[in-house]
């Protein structure tokens, strides 16, 4: 329980986010209509996703420190879910961009700043699956995780801005600051945000819970036969 | 005083600007027939069963990962 209790809060917070989301108010805008309620899933799985792929990042500088295969591990397995996180908002984000801006993918500069870095963080899973050589393979990819976040952040928070685009949040767009976001929403957004988090660290931990089980058998088996 | 009540009565006129708000109500159609019916509880259900059977799930895998933790002397 005291190791547990977060994976409680992560249950309490999303059923949380699920019934106040669907059930309470809220502002009534054209065009939006209900959909404005995405707001608690499709934008909360993005900053579940960068946090994700942040806390991958950290392992990664963390690996090229210590060399330790427990921190290589974690990096690739948060980086595995951030990269889920991502696919499932940019599904989300297009079947809500269908009834909203007429068409599932409109071109628009963030959108496509998006795939981009999802296509990066593609070509991060097929590096890792090129090597043989654990140490070689946790290296370079760590080298790439680094490169890969560095890049990830601009491209998908400072281009947007740059130009003009449909994406709330950018080209001139109203998004989250306080004159913004309306109170109501923030009171199931904030926890809703959390509780996506709280359960991309859960599947994460499960992940490399599981693949340290595999490499203590793989050992063991090695000495066995 | 002399000078105050007119000056409230300007003031107010400022306000007449708002008989113009028309009742937000009948404007942005919502799903307000959903939540008379009672049916939006159906939309509730739905995705919060989904979601009990997706935490049912890590739980179990949670579990059986421990035990084998326990088992293999992991921390």
């Amino acid at each position: 329980m005291k190791n547990n209790w977060w994976k409680i809060l992560t249950v309490i917070l999303l059923f949380y986010a699920i019934f106040q989301g669907l059930l309470g108010t809220v502002p009534r805008q054209p065009i939006l209509n209900e959909s404005i309620r995405n707001l608690y899933f499709h934008v909360t799985m993005w900053f579940a996703m960068i946090t994700m792929l942040l806390v991958s990042m950290v392992y990664s500088v963390r690996y090229l420190r210590s060399n330790l295969q427990a921190d290589d591990d974690k990096s690739a397995e948060f980086a595995k879910t951030g990269i889920l996180f991502g696919v499932l908002g940019c599904i989300t984000g297009s079947l809500w961009a269908n009834f909203t801006w007429g068409e599932p993918w409109p071109n628009d500069p963030k959108l496509n700043s998006a795939a981009v870095g999802m296509l990066i963080y593609f070509a991060y899973l097929l590096l890792r699956s090129s090597f043989e050589d654990e140490q070689r393979r946790a290296r370079i990819s760590a080298v790439y995780n680094i490169f890969a976040f560095a890049i990830f952040l601009p491209l998908i928070f400072v281009l947007p801005r740059l130009t003009d685009s449909l994406h709330p949040g950018n080209g001139g767009n109203p998004a989250f600051s306080s004159y913004d976001l309306d109170s109501q929403m923030r009171l199931v957004f904030y926890p809703a945000g959390i509780g996506w988090i709280l359960l991309g660290v859960w599947i994460s931990n499960l992940r490399y819970r599981t693949k340290a089980i595999q490499r203590i058998n793989n050992e063991r088996m090695e000495i066995a036969g | 005083m002399k000078r105050i009540v007119p000056l409230f009565v300007f003031l107010s006129l400022f306000s007449i600007n708002l008989f113009a708000q028309q009742s937000v109500q009948s404007d942005v159609a919502m799903a307000d027939l959903m939540r008379a019916d009672g049916k939006i509880w159906v939309v509730v259900g739905v995705i919060a069963l989904v979601f009990a059977g997706i935490v049912t799930y890590l739980i179990r895998l949670d579990s059986k990962i421990s035990k084998i933790e326990k088992e293999l002397n992991i921390k």
